[in-house]
Parts: structure tokens; sequence; C-alpha cells
């Protein structure tokens, strides 16, 4: 499940142990904007033991790696040794460098004695030809989970500015939810940058929901309520989504392939869609109290 | 391999260590730290686990914890020797 990927700064250590405790869905590491050019090695030894010491529990380990041939290559040496489970390279655009490290990935896992594939792949899209190459870099390997959405550099380099309601990035979104989507694999929405402002976050990871994300990227803890709110079914929707499942069993045992739900026209897609709600609410621990009460009623 | 030029690593924030390595002819080790009384023998313990790693066996080492996990001391020292070394 990534409805919240919360970045953290990778060379602050105070920070880094918070991560232990947030209830984000996903941390990333960062080493590469978050840090200065001259602590790139110290953030780069700080993650990893972290990653090798402290216990996230469940969330999942992503590091934001850097962009540099040279960092780069030290950065994936030393974190997947450590336990990243998801490398997150930045400026992504086609398949051209996620194919370079796939094969540095199969290399490194073999080495290390870590299962062949298990490092995946979240690439950032942030750039206007990584948006026009989306699903190239998609399909670039097996192991791409994921594609994300970078917005603020995304904006600089189509010359245009941020705004709170984020519609300059409308078709960059979609552009990137199509791709993604296309691809089978899950699709992350650009962080909302403003840390003081929920009004704001909550109703921009609505817009990312109503999209079609999966997610949503945070710069600060402040935002995972809000983006949870968002990317989280409702006790109607988990109920509905229960009803559906329910009315579509009965009626396959009938012989038939749609059904009839409150006036409504049930057949595969919304099955599809109900089935991904009971899967979001399974992972957030919503679905054995929404069963109780449906067989109560 | 032992330091060839003095190096530092790390902050003075908290939850931080700063760490200073010179070149030595003998191996010392000075701590300052707000929890040495609880934590030095573990302190100890960490810096000498990471020395023994890189084969480290003379060095002047200076610690200022802010209160430091382990792991933010490991890598902290792990950042300062290779600066020393490079």
């Amino acid at each position: 499940m990534r409805r919240s990927l919360l970045f953290l700064p990778g060379n602050q250590p105070s920070l880094l142990q918070n991560g232990a405790v947030l209830p984000a869905d996903a941390l990333i590491f960062d080493l590469e904007d978050a840090v200065a050019a001259d602590e790139k090695d110290s953030a780069r030894y700080l993650v990893a033991s972290a990653l090798r010491h402290l216990d996230f529990g469940r969330r999942e380990k992503i590091v934001r790696i850097n962009d540099d041939h040279t960092l780069r290559e030290k950065d994936i040496r030393a974190v997947v040794r450590a336990g990243a489970d998801t490398i997150m390279p930045p400026k992504i655009a086609g398949s051209a460098l996620l194919q370079e490290i796939g094969a540095l990935l199969d290399e490194i896992e073999q080495e290390a004695g870590i299962e062949a594939g298990r490092t995946k792949l979240m690439p950032l899209l942030e750039t206007a030809a990584g948006i026009e190459l989306a699903y190239e870099s998609a399909l670039a390997s097996s192991r791409v989970v994921a594609l994300a959405l970078g917005g603020e550099d995304l904006a600089a380099d189509l010359g245009c500015s941020r705004s709170r309601e984020g519609k300059e990035l409308l078709y960059s979104r979609q552009r990137l939810i199509i791709a993604a989507r296309a691809a089978g694999i899950e699709a992350i929405d650009t962080p909302f940058t403003d840390a003081q402002d929920n009004t704001g976050l909550l109703e921009d990871a609505l817009l990312a929901k109503s999209l079609g994300f999966s997610g949503k990227l945070a710069i600060s803890p402040q935002h995972l309520k809000g983006i949870h709110q968002a990317f989280t079914p409702t006790g109607a929707e988990i109920a509905y989504a229960l009803e559906v499942i329910k009315a579509m069993e009965a009626g396959l045992s009938s012989g038939l392939a749609a059904v009839s739900l409150r006036g409504k026209m049930i057949d595969k897609p919304v099955v599809e869609q109900a089935e991904k709600t009971l899967a979001i609410a399974r992972a957030s621990g919503l679905l054995a109290a929404a069963e109780e009460i449906a067989d109560a009623e | 391999m032992n330091p060839i030029r003095m190096a530092v690593a790390g902050t003075l924030e908290s939850s931080d260590v700063m760490v200073r390595v010179r070149p030595a002819e003998v191996l010392s080790l000075e701590i300052k730290s707000p929890v040495l009384e609880q934590y030095g023998d573990a302190i100890r313990q960490t810096v000498a686990e990471v020395l023994a790693d890189r084969g480290v066996t003379a060095a002047e080492i200076e610690l200022i914890d802010r209160g430091a996990l382990d792991c933010t001391i490991r890598a902290r020292l792990e950042t300062a020797l290779e600066r020393a070394l490079s």
C-alpha cells in the first residue's frame, strides 16, 4: 500500500530516527536535493547505517539517489546492501538509465546474496521529456513498481509557476497516470509543498485521488493525515464495495454477468473497482470492522 | 589503514555526533557526551568495532556526542575515517 510516501533528509539523524515512528506507508530517504554537495558521502553512510540498524516496521524503505553518475552508483551499492526496498532515481526520461540501474541491481543482488529482483524501482518523472516518455519508463524493467511525479522541477522545466490548485500540472498528472496504469503499475502524485496549509493539502490529495493516483509524495509529516484521509476509502465506500461483491456473487450463481444494485448496473469493471477499494481497506486495517458490520446487517 | 589527514564528520545538532579524526602514532579516543556515564562503554564498543572493520590501529579520535544513536555514531565515524584516508 502506497498512500503516503514521506521524504526524510538523508543527513539529519533526528529526522531519520523519527521515520521509525511516523505513520507513513513509505519513507523516502533523500540523498539528492536535501543534501549539500559536500555532505553526499556523509548522508550515504548515515542512511545506510539507519537502514541496517533501525527498525522501520512494515514501511517501504525507498532511497532517492543522486543523478550524478559517480554518486549514483555509490548510492545504489551502499543502500541496496543495507536493505533498501526501492530505489527512486530522479529526472528519469525513458528506459535507458532504468535498464542500466536494473543491470547494476542484478549485479549487487547477486554479490550480496539478495533475492534476485527484490529491489524495486520508482522513477521520478520531473522533466518535460520524462512526462513525454512516461510509458517507456514504466515498461523499462520488471522492477518498476510505480511512476512518481516531481512537480517542482517539472514546472521549472515547463517554464510555468506552481499554483495552489495545480492546474498547470493537470495534463502531466493525467499523462503519467495513463502511462503507469497502462503498464499495470502505480502512479504517485507530486508533493504539496506548503507544510502549513493543511486545507490546500487535502484538496490537492483529493484531486490526485479523483484523477487516479494511488498515493502522494509528502515533504512534511503534517501532511500524512490529510493524504490518508484522501486515499483511504470511507466507511460508505467500503460498505458499497462489499455490497457490489455480494451482488455479483449472487448474480454469477444465477448465471448473470451483470446485475443491478441500487438501480445501477454492476458488471466486471465495477467489481474490479470494488476489489481495489477493499484491497486498500484491508491493508489499512479497516476491512474486518466493515465486514463485521455488514454481516450483522 | 590509518588516517593520513585530519577529517571531521557530523554536526553538533541534537541526535548527532561530531567526529574528528587526526593522524597519530598510537590509538587514542576522547568522548564528550551528556550520557557518558550510562552509555560510555557502548560508545567505546561501537568505535572499536568500526576501527577494527577498517583496520585502523593508530589515530587520534574525538567524539562530541549530542545524544546520537549507535547507528549515527557508526556512520559519522565511518565518514570521518573515509575522508581522513582519501
